[in-house]
């Protein structure tokens, strides 16, 4: 494992009274010091405290993906995270993918495929699917993959493959197809 | 995309509150106490409204919208207080510190077949008589030599939109009420709250600019949008309420569970001679809602003998509401699964059974149809499907564990139109500005109403703005009954066709502030139709069956749909692709109960209610038969949102049987309800 820069901010232990602490995320390159409530998710704290609303709320339980941001380059439900426990961690949101004023390509490929129809669950699917290029990248298996293939290298992500790693994202408008091929697009 | 764009529960107003609501734990009864000193002690927490203390409202138009006006608990989730701090966490430990205590009665919250409580409504949902009759069905049916007499049942189903519910308020010191609402019609909920809050129209405005779905639980309003306001008002700040996802069900509508009993009588060519839908239903005791699932049969098949029936029982439920094609996809589930057991017992191809009972005209009214093309969707599809050398045998395609099988179903869906307002703007820049208060849930509403705007000024589309989604925007009807885009591209078209000629009267350039003309269709939609207006369709399914684990996946699903001219094949493609997702879901995934202990929603969380995933969709595809029918509106479109589901679990459960050789007549096709049948 790679040794993270998670869970200290400067030197010692984060600074916390009572029901409170004071710590630091970047997000989106930038870092916020905050002193947030321990009961404070990350997803709420996007949402309500740095006015991101790019993560949505759809279940706040982990259940449907809408909040799906990527933590130190991994994707995550951010409802499930407590932000005091994330203390030093690099997060990117859907407002954070364009670099340059140029959407990033996966943001372009879902305009181009039409993969959104209410948007909602849209963040969440593209922050998931960014996940999925750089999990399939380092060669994590999934339920899709054939049980011999091999533990090195990357996983190539056809459409099962894309399918069974996006299943944690729910879309009730039904935008799955056109969310597999466009992710599909930018595997390629 | 970007995440910028701003739903109803993002607005981040300055001082804004957060109300976390609180539902009553028990199925019937009355709120004896509620002691919220430990609540209010709590930091941060502003207050705590209760029947006690919560503004007096008027009476609404909708009783589920008397909300905290007294001590009545109609059914459990039924919001009984409402807590308010400065933040979520704050509000959410409020609610937790809440002891409220309750004064039980018996209390009843399942359905059955013979209910002691269903009778006879007047009407069901959509106005229509909740009795037609033609002929002599019982004798037609008796003497028929080939019969099927079938029962089927499916549970309470769920709308689920990925947003939940939500509401930001705001008053202002004139009084004015500001609602930032998630709703399928800005102009409704306007309506509802003035008269709620003893305004005038005038004095509320309610803007809906993002909405994450609604599926119907959104086309009227939610109480959360009234708490919200009473809210703001007992604080005197804006209050922001998104409701937790596990509350939803309770509160936001429901499609009611239905037991449904068609018999079908044929020749034994496979005429019909008679036709009878029986259908049972709950509503809850606040309301009557009837799920009118015996409707589609008056508009399916010719018959000589008809009857079609509506009973409903209100028991201590949560009140149902419109999901999705409400009638239309558990109406068709039945009638369309009774189909494929006559063309079983006539050994008759299910394709051709339909071809042979494709009537000229509406059966129940007798009036033509504008337009019906079910017969060239069942032929394409048929030929796109590879429909044709099917083997009918049932259960003797088998791929190790996995039993393969097809099956075919019809779909309709009617033609609405309701009256809309609009207005249209010439910039002397040479650009255009539509106004309707028209909401996008995901329909691509904006794109397509630029669109039907572009074509009558003949600019091009980029030249064209549309305003949607905000009630001071000219009023107009709510986006539900898949007529959103009639109504509101309608007027939009009337609008637009008013200014061409405003603009060709005058030469010269524009004044300064441009031309504005209004148009309004009342008239045009009040008239009524000479015609029946229908969307048909028709799905095709394959599915695997494992017989070692009951688990039903299907393999693909096409579908076919006859619905006017489609205005944008990019979001009407994922408009028919969602609906047979949905109907998917409905097929195989989507479970829930009314507990009968508890009296409510055993699967309320998006944990146990399954809604189909990624991984569950696969070799979906949908294709049309473009129409020209002159009897609709100005763009000659058909509503085309709902028609997708219906249908869709019909030709999946008759996959399943040819699969297996076993008919399951209850929904979902579930693990543990297959593998029981197969043993
Ligand atoms: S909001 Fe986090 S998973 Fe649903
Ligand atoms: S686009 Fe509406 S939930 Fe996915």
């Amino acid at each position: 494992m790679e040794p993270t820069s998670r869970g200290r901010s400067g030197e010692g232990e984060g600074r916390a009274a009572g029901d409170r602490s004071t710590l630091t995320l970047n997000i989106n390159g930038t870092d916020h010091t905050l002193t947030l409530d321990h009961r404070t998710t990350v997803l709420d704290t996007l949402r309500l405290h740095l006015g991101l609303t790019g993560a949505k709320k759809g279940c706040d339980h982990g259940q449907c993906g809408a909040c799906t941001v990527l933590v130190d380059g991994r994707r995550a439900n951010s409802c499930l995270l407590l932000a005091v426990a994330q203390d030093g961690a690099r997060i990117t949101t859907v407002e954070g993918l364009a670099a340059d004023d140029r959407l990033h390509p996966l943001q372009e490929a879902f305009l181009e495929r039409d993969a959104l129809q209410c948007g909602y669950c849209t963040p969440g699917q593209i922050c998931s699917g960014i996940g999925v290029l750089g999990e399939a990248q380092d060669g994590f298996p999934s339920h899709a993959t054939a049980p011999t293939a091999p533990v090195t290298g990357p996983v190539a992500l056809d459409a099962a493959e894309i399918r069974e790693r996006m299943s944690g994202n729910l879309c009730r408008c039904g935008a799955y197809p056109r969310i597999v091929e466009a992710i599909g697009d930018v595997a390629s | 995309m970007t995440g910028v764009a701003r739903y109803a529960a993002e607005r981040n107003l300055p001082g804004c509150l957060y109300a976390w609501p609180v539902p009553a734990t028990v199925p019937r009864g009355r709120v004896a106490a509620i002691r919220t000193a430990d609540a209010l002690a709590l930091p941060g927490v502003h207050a705590v409204l209760t029947h006690e203390n919560a503004p007096r409202t008027r009476e609404p138009d909708d009783p589920i919208l008397a909300v905290l006006q007294n001590d009545r608990v109609p059914h459990r989730g039924w919001q009984v207080a409402l807590v308010v701090a400065d933040t979520l966490e704050g509000a959410r430990a409020g609610a937790e510190a809440l002891d409220i205590t309750y004064e039980t009665a018996a209390h009843d919250a399942v359905l059955t077949a013979d209910h002691d409580g269903l009778y006879t409504p007047e009407t069901a949902n959509g106005g229509y008589p909740a009795v037609r009759e033609r002929g002599d069905v019982d004798r037609a049916f008796a003497a028929a030599p080939v019969q099927v007499d079938a029962t089927y049942t499916i549970g309470p189903l769920h709308n689920h939109p990925m947003e939940p519910h939500a509401t930001t308020a705001l008053w202002s010191q004139d009084g004015r009420l500001t609602l930032y609402d998630s709703s399928q019609g800005a102009t409704k909920v306007r309506d509802s709250l003035a008269t709620v809050f003893g305004l005038r129209p005038d004095q509320v405005t309610v803007v809906s600019q993002h909405v994450g779905g609604g599926f119907g639980s959104k086309g009227t309003p939610r109480p959360q949008a009234v708490l919200a306001a009473m809210a703001a008002l007992h604080t005197g700040r804006p209050v922001e309420l998104a409701m937790p996802r596990r509350h939803m069900a309770a509160v936001v509508g429901h499609r009611a569970p239905t037991v449904q009993r068609v018999r079908l009588g044929a020749s034994s060519d496979g005429t019909l001679t008679s036709v009878a839908h029986e259908i049972s239903t709950h509503t809850s005791t606040v309301k009557e809602f009837v799920e009118q699932a015996a409707v589609p049969a008056r508009v399916m098949y010719g018959s000589a003998h008809s009857r079609t029936v509506h009973r409903v029982a209100a028991l201590d439920v949560p009140s149902p509401s419109w999901m999705r094609a409400p009638g239309e996809a558990p109406g068709m589930y039945a009638l369309e699964s009774a189909m494929d057991e006559l063309a079983s017992a006539l050994g008759l191809d299910p394709v051709e059974l339909r071809l042979r009972n494709d009537p000229a005209a509406e059966p129940d009214s007798g009036k033509p149809f504008s337009s019906r093309n079910l017969a060239a969707c069942l032929r394409d599809g048929a030929a796109r499907f590879g429909w044709n050398d099917r083997d009918p045998r049932p259960a003797v395609r088998r791929e190790g564990p996995l039993l393969l099988g097809t099956g075919v179903a019809a779909a309709t869906y009617p033609v609405y139109a309701a009256a809309s307002h609009a207005s249209a703007h010439a910039a002397p820049d040479g650009s255009y500005r539509i106004a309707v208060n028209a909401t996008d849930i995901g329909t691509g509403a904006r794109t397509v109403l630029a669109q039907i705007a572009a074509h009558v000024l003949e600019t091009p589309v980029e030249n064209v703005t549309v305003d949607i989604g905000d009630s001071d925007l000219p009023d107009a009807p709510l986006a539900g009954g898949s007529s959103g885009t009639a109504s509101w591209g309608w007027s939009v078209h009337k609008a637009a066709t008013a200014l061409v000629e405003r603009l060709g009267e005058s030469s010269g350039p524009l004044p300064a502030a441009g031309v504005t003309v209004t148009a309004d269709t009342t008239d045009e939609t009040a008239e009524e139709s000479p015609h029946a207006r229908h969307a048909f369709g028709a799905h095709f399914a394959e599915v695997a069956v494992d017989s070692r684990t009951g688990e039903v996946r299907v393999r693909r699903m096409l579908g076919v749909f006859a619905a006017g001219h489609i205005l944008n094949s990019r979001t009407g493609r994922s408009q028919f692709i969602g609906g047979m997702t949905m109907g998917l879901g409905m097929a195989l995934t989507e479970s829930s109960s009314l507990d009968p202990v508890f009296g409510d929603f055993t699967e309320s969380d998006l944990a146990s209610y399954h809604v189909p995933a990624c991984a569950d969709v696969t070799g979906l595809e949908a294709y049309w038969i473009d129409e020209d029918d002159p009897h609709l509106n100005p763009m000659g479109s058909k509503g085309i949102g709902e028609i997708g589901i219906v249908g869709a679990a019909a030709a999946l459960g008759n996959a399943f049987h040819h699969a297996t050789g076993v008919r399951l007549r209850t929904l979902p096709l579930a693990p543990d309800r297959v593998l029981s049948a197969l043993r």
